[in-house]
């Protein structure tokens, strides 16, 4: 088999149309960056509040948090957003069912941010867990001992030093937040990859389509990194921590 | 509340059982081939051969930087290109998840082969064994063993991953549950079939490897 490159066909206009295909994987990229970063904000605000659920002495939160997290990891991600977006809707009062189907703006983005979110929240729960875990007991029990609180001892003493400590693997979360945010083609949010399948059927470039699509998610995984590893370098404690890579 | 009707479940277990299979049979493909494969990229990665650690590295990399949505549509895009002819949905699944998987395999047997102690490999070559004999019956089994629940993860991660194959069509459990749907027009209730299906299976796989945890840890 034969294949014509042509790396033009990012500047010719699509059929039927008057955008070009640059244009497409433009509006792709601005909702695969809307996606991503909604979901990480919902994602972190939940994964920490669980992650220190699943830390508490009592029994209880314990059970819940493992639940949430149990639940979200056993279910693929792709099955989840179809639960979200074709299921979901079936479960609420009969207004707020019409209402979700019919009149809700944006509905694949936020259905798809918050899927997404969910998702991460629950691998996020479990990395705290583990960086509260790694914390020396003395900790608690010294803020306990001191008169705090247990919600004060967790908002001022474990949480400040175990988030410290989970920023490395949290950088890999945040990472997977873009890639896993290409699931959200499938209810037809018009993300990188739906705008990938779509040029490729349009303009029969697909390797150069791939290509292009490949690089711009290896540029947002970059600056994820970079973003990371810069908020990791502001919010070290000189002489506490050891800085790692 | 909208008005469901589980009773298309019934009609649908046949579907629901093929597409099971398939997806069964791709987990359990890739997962072979990509251990296989994954521990060849480990060693390629450790060697001391500059090039050939460099390009397992490169390749690892790749595959773990790219969304896989994305790398089961360029795999469906190339392979015919090289093979000369098309190829099915199905075909194409299976190379792609065996050629990624590996990648992720890599990384877990290559931290596996990295944990065993070094006095190991000092007692193996002072016993006599050569190179290879001490990698394949020294310090593989132990790898393999350390790792037995971060790998038997890895697969659980897998199997939900293979519902992605949906990108390019192919009939797994979830494409199957997705045509019932569409035929006796009860999607919703298929979609929460093929959610409670693949919970029961990763749960419980799950709480089988945390288990296994517990009983093949080496006593040091």
């Amino acid at each position: 088999m034969n294949y014509h490159w042509n790396w033009g066909i990012f500047l010719e206009q699509v059929k039927g149309g008057d955008e070009t295909y640059l244009d497409w994987l433009l509006t792709g990229l601005g909702w695969t960056l809307a996606v991503s970063l909604t979901a990480w904000v919902i994602a972190l605000t939940l994964g920490i509040c669980i992650g220190a659920l699943r830390s508490m002495p009592s029994r209880l939160p314990v059970m819940l948090g493992n639940a949430w997290v149990e639940l979200f990891r056993n279910i693929p991600l792709l099955v989840q957003m179809f639960l979200w977006f074709f299921v979901m809707p079936e479960f609420l009062p009969r207004d707020w069912s019409l209402w979700v189907k019919q009149d809700m703006p944006a509905k694949e983005f936020l259905t798809a941010a918050l899927c997404l979110g969910l998702f991460t929240s629950a691998r996020v729960a479990e990395q705290v867990r583990a960086g509260v875990g790694s914390l020396p007991r003395g900790q608690r029990d010294a803020a306990l001992a001191l008169g705090l609180t247990l919600p004060q001892t967790y908002r001022h003493v474990i949480l400040p030093q175990a988030l410290r400590i989970v920023i490395p693997p949290l950088t890999s979360e945040f990472m997977n937040v873009f890639k896993n945010s290409s699931v959200a083609f499938a209810i037809g949010v018009l993300e990188l990859t739906f705008q990938a399948r779509q040029m490729q059927e349009d303009s029969e470039q697909g390797i150069e389509t791939f290509l292009a699509v490949t690089l711009l998610y290896f540029i947002c995984a970059f600056a994820a990194n970079r973003g990371m590893v810069l908020i990791e370098a502001r919010t070290r404690v000189p002489g506490l921590i050891a800085r790692t890579g | 509340m909208g008005e469901f009707d589980f009773t298309v479940w019934q009609p649908s277990l046949p579907f629901i059982r093929d597409g099971l299979l398939f997806t069964l049979r791709l987990t359990l493909v890739a997962m072979s081939g990509g251990i296989v494969i994954g521990t060849l990229l480990a060693l390629a990665r450790l060697s001391p051969v500059a090039p050939l650690s460099r390009i397992a590295g490169a390749y690892v990399d790749l595959m773990r930087s790219v969304p896989l949505v994305l790398v089961i549509l360029w795999f469906f895009l190339v392979i015919p290109f090289i093979s000369g002819a098309p190829v099915g949905a199905e075909t194409s699944a299976i190379i792609t998840f065996t050629a990624f998987e590996a990648a992720f395999y890599c990384e877990i047997m290559r931290s596996g082969i990295q944990s065993v102690p070094r006095g190991q490999v000092d007692a193996a070559r002072a016993l006599g064994l050569g190179q290879a004999q001490t990698m394949i019956h020294v310090i593989l089994p132990q790898a393999v063993r350390n790792m037995l629940p971060v790998l038997l993860t890895q697969t659980i991660v897998l199997f939900q991953d293979t519902s992605l194959v949906y990108a390019i069509g192919a009939k797994d459990m979830l494409k199957a549950a997705d045509i019932v749907g569409k035929n006796y027009n009860r999607p919703v209730e298929m979609i929460v079939l093929s959610a409670l299906i693949y919970f029961v299976i990763c749960f419980s796989l799950s709480l089988a490897v945390k288990q296994l945890q517990k009983t093949v840890a080496i006593i040091r």
